[in-house]
């Protein structure tokens, strides 16, 4: 085999808190897809942006065409011909099509914009992904699937020999990833190389010449296509067995703990959503991104009241209007955006497992900071939290770690009801472990966890039941034994069930 | 502690402390060098009062600060005020009681109109505040037909409040000036509601992440409510003092750019303007520099014109400094978790 065109060699990078890559290798034949899989906090965003120059590793080297090659920053990358599309695509929605893909390096003529010149090269590059938009078009008028073909279209606008696209399926519709996977055919056959970060393994099956698997910021192996299948990707994934790494049991559930009616979110104000978890059971809520699952669970806790429905716990309507109504009824919820909406991250890890039981937990006002001491050291050993002492703050702990203290703040008020929104997303593989038993735990106690998870495998491994969303309406139903991966992939993409 | 720092999770907050009581320090050593009268009971008996005085105001703003909002109002509510009261007393002859009441209200309905129009109607601080400074200003200059109003020979008891001193025992030349007490009980109040109190407790999470702080079914809108009325009750409180003390009032400046010197001694006391950060002491400390700078600025040069420079030159350095340690620190300890990782898990 001759020198990989694209060779990354044992690199390493670090976060406040967090070791993202302890030492990842990897190769790009030309003319070659190579699927990068791994669960969520594997590495993988992180080793793609290394490649990309959107950051620099610590350590560690990367070589083109067998030649080491600085890339300290995206134009290092892009003048040696390594793009990457973001998952988040990054488009200024106000430009046309054109201006979009020269964004940076316009063409001038009498140092004015030279438009003709733009649109004519813009048309060639839209010619190759096969989009058949004007370039005069505004990109915030495309749909999501057009936008991300106009990133591909703009990538090989810089000539680019590698494409590295980050989850690229993730807001698509199944007829627009087709279309994609066709794109990427037809790049390959061009000689361009693919890496392709999915954690869709039905995908990756289907286009992938050969896999590198990540786990916990490290290498766990290769795959070659004729080793390609979904039980050796998920086992290379996850380093065990799955039936242990998620020791599920199903529990004899109880009343219903939480009945949604006729719930319309704001996000998605034409559908209606009724549903319901019992006590002691694990919901599992699959769908692809923009499903509105984020939106139904912020709904149901108040943080974006819902338009109209019920909303029910314990047999009690509450329909909260915030989340401290929400609260009061009994509802938790660990939500997305971990450091954003979950930790205050400048605050100590004492303070923030106090953060809401401290209203009950006071004498006529004033903290009772002796019972918030005590609560804090129960929960730091209850849930094993890893912290020097509980008056550090919380940004210096692990992404795993910050987790267990949003846990931990809401074990504190005993809910009835357990909302979780990607709960282990950007976590590592041995707090993930940690966060499910958790789950597991309060299922047993009687609790109704309800969690979204985009992670396949977890949504699984964790259910006593899947509810899939599709474009903000309730595809379907799964219980235990019917949910398999290709029937949520097909409830998800709006498949007939 | 609890006066020390705003939550127990401020770690670098003692150094903050230390750096600007040394800045001090340094900035006091140097205008007693430059100039003779610096050490003298009767400036230092001034320097305190203002201390006090604007201490009072800026703790006010520090609230506001906490929560990630400011506040440029202070100074048209300490003019609305500080006219208004000499106004409803001397030309209206008011009931000291109800004068005072209702300077008391309007103050603090000034801060409750300003949260409410943040928080429901979501406009930004800068601009419902900015407003604020242009329409209380110009609504004191309109009821005194922007004449100076003052007490003249009355009043003298009620002056004490802010003229008065208090003799220290065994000690000649200085005696604490009045002010200092209602420093001292607004800073003790400040402290036990921002650390003791569920309040406070809330207050600082939501300036920390406002977010997080509402999904923990925190009501932020009405702390952040809350803020705004004590900030601009305090500089209520401080107009009424800071009439009191000079006895009359010009609508035109009195109080004028009175919330850049709180918001400078708030910004200097370690209140971070992106909210969640500060302490009493540090705001009282700030606003002790401020008025030290500007005392040697009168004392020690015959360019009192150059003050806002001067101010400005060295509250960047503070900032810059302050900036520079904070990635100095943050670089330190990457390096160290990194070397920690090396060594293996």
């Amino acid at each position: 085999m001759a020198a990989p065109l694209l060779e990354a060699r044992s690199l390493t990078k670090s976060f406040p808190g967090v070791r993202a890559l302890k030492g990842v290798s990897l190769s790009v034949q030309r003319g070659e897809v190579l699927a990068v899989i791994g669960e969520n906090g594997a590495g993988k965003s992180t080793l793609m942006k290394i490649l990309a120059g959107v950051q620099t590793a610590d350590s560690g080297e990367i070589l083109l065409d067998g030649q080491p090659a600085a890339i300290r920053s995206v134009h290092d990358a892009l003048s040696r011909g390594i793009a990457l599309i973001h998952q988040e695509l990054n488009l200024a929605d106000n430009l046309d099509v054109a201006a979009n893909i020269f964004l940076g390096r316009e063409p001038l003529r009498f140092g004015l914009l030279d438009h003709a010149r733009m649109r004519r090269e813009a048309r060639k590059f839209l010619d190759a992904v096969g989009l058949d938009t004007s370039p005069d078009a505004l990109v915030g008028s495309l749909a999501i699937g057009q936008q991300q073909l106009v990133e591909i279209a703009k990538a090989l606008s810089t000539n680019a020999r590698v494409l590295i696209m980050d989850e690229p399926t993730s807001s698509l519709s199944s007829r627009e990833a087709e279309n994609l996977f066709k794109v990427i055919g037809d790049l390959r056959a061009r000689g361009v190389s693919i890496v392709y970060i999915s954690h869709r393994l039905g995908e990756v099956n289907a286009l992938a010449d050969r896999v590198t698997v990540l786990r916990d910021g490290e290498n766990a192996g290769e795959l070659a296509r004729d080793q390609v299948g979904h039980a050796a990707m998920v086992k290379l994934m996850v380093g065990r067995d799955l039936s242990q790494f998620y020791a599920h049991e199903p529990h004899p559930p109880g009343d219903a703990a939480l009945e949604v009616l006729r719930v319309r979110t704001p996000a998605h104000p034409a559908h209606e959503v009724s549903l319901a978890v019992r006590a002691g059971e694990i919901v599992g809520m699959a769908g692809l991104v923009g499903a509105g699952r984020t939106e139904l669970l912020l709904a149901l806790f108040g943080a974006t009241p819902a338009l109209d429905g019920i909303i029910r716990v314990a047999g009690r309507e509450v329909s909260p209007r915030s989340p401290l109504e929400a609260i009061e009824a009994g509802l938790a919820l660990v939500p997305e955006d971990r450091k954003r909406q979950g930790v205050i991250l400048q605050m100590a890890v004492r303070e923030n497992i106090s953060l809401v039981s401290v209203r009950h937990d006071q004498r006529g006002g004033f903290l009772d900071r002796r019972r918030e001491a005590e609560l804090s050291r129960e929960m730091i050993g209850a849930l094993r939290i890893k912290t020097p002492t509980d008056l550090q703050v919380a940004q210096f702990l692990s992404g795993g770690n910050q987790q267990k203290v949003v846990l931990a703040k809401w074990l504190a008020v005993q809910p009835r009801v357990l909302l979780l929104d990607e709960p282990t997303r950007g976590i590592d593989v041995g707090a993930k472990q940690e966060i499910y038993k958790l789950m597991e735990e309060l299922a047993r106690k009687g609790v109704a966890v309800l969690f979204v998870s985009s992670e396949m495998e977890e949504v699984l491994g964790m259910s006593d039941r899947v509810i899939v969303m599709h474009e903000g309406r309730l595809a379907g139903e799964l219980p235990r034994a019917a949910a398999t991966e290709e029937a949520v992939m097909q409830l998800a993409t709006g498949g007939l069930n | 502690m609890s006066f020390v720092s705003l939550g127990s999770g401020s770690c670098g907050g003692m150094k903050k402390l230390l750096g600007i009581f040394s800045l001090l320090v340094v900035v006091c050593v140097v205008t007693a060098f430059a100039s003779d009268s610096f050490l003298s009971g009767y400036n230092l008996e001034n320097l305190v009062r203002r201390t006090a005085l604007f201490g009072i105001i800026s703790i006010g703003v520090a609230f506001v600060i906490v929560t990630g909002g400011i506040d440029l109002s202070i100074g048209s509510v300490i003019c609305l005020v500080g006219c208004g009261l000499p106004w409803l007393l001397t030309t209206h002859e008011w009931p000291l009681p109800a004068a005072l009441l209702t300077v008391a209200l309007v103050s603090a309905g000034i801060g409750f109109a300003h949260g409410l129009l943040i928080t429901k109607l979501r406009i930004q601080p800068f601009v419902v505040t900015l407003c604020g400074l242009l329409l209380y200003r110009g609504l004191a200059r309109g009821f005194t037909a922007d004449q100076t109003v003052g007490f003249g020979a009355d009043f003298k008891g009620l002056r004490t409040l802010a003229t008065g001193k208090i003799p220290i025992p065994f000690i000649h030349g200085f005696e604490i000036p009045a002010p200092v007490i209602f420093l001292l009980v607004v800073a003790v109040l400040a402290a036990v509601f921002l650390n003791r109190t569920v309040f406070g407790r809330h207050l600082l999470a939501l300036g920390r992440n406002e977010d997080a702080a509402r999904y923990s079914g925190i009501n932020t809108d009405r702390m952040v409510v809350l803020a705004y009325v004590i900030s601009s009750s305090l500089a209520g409180l401080g107009g009424v003092l800071f009439v009191l003390d000079v006895n009359s009032a010009q609508p035109v400046d009195f109080g004028n750019f009175y919330e850049l010197y709180a918001i400078a001694a708030a910004v200097l006391g370690g209140c971070s303007l992106r909210g969640g950060e500060g302490s009493i002491l540090g705001v009282i400390l700030g606003a002790a520099l401020m008025q030290v700078l500007r005392n040697m600025i009168t004392l020690a040069t015959t360019r009192n014109n150059i003050e806002f420079a001067i101010i400005g030159a060295v509250i960047l350095t503070g900032v810059i400094a302050d900036e520079l340690v904070k990635r100095f620190a943050a670089k330190r300890r990457l390096a160290r978790e990194s070397a920690e990782h090396a060594r293996g898990p």
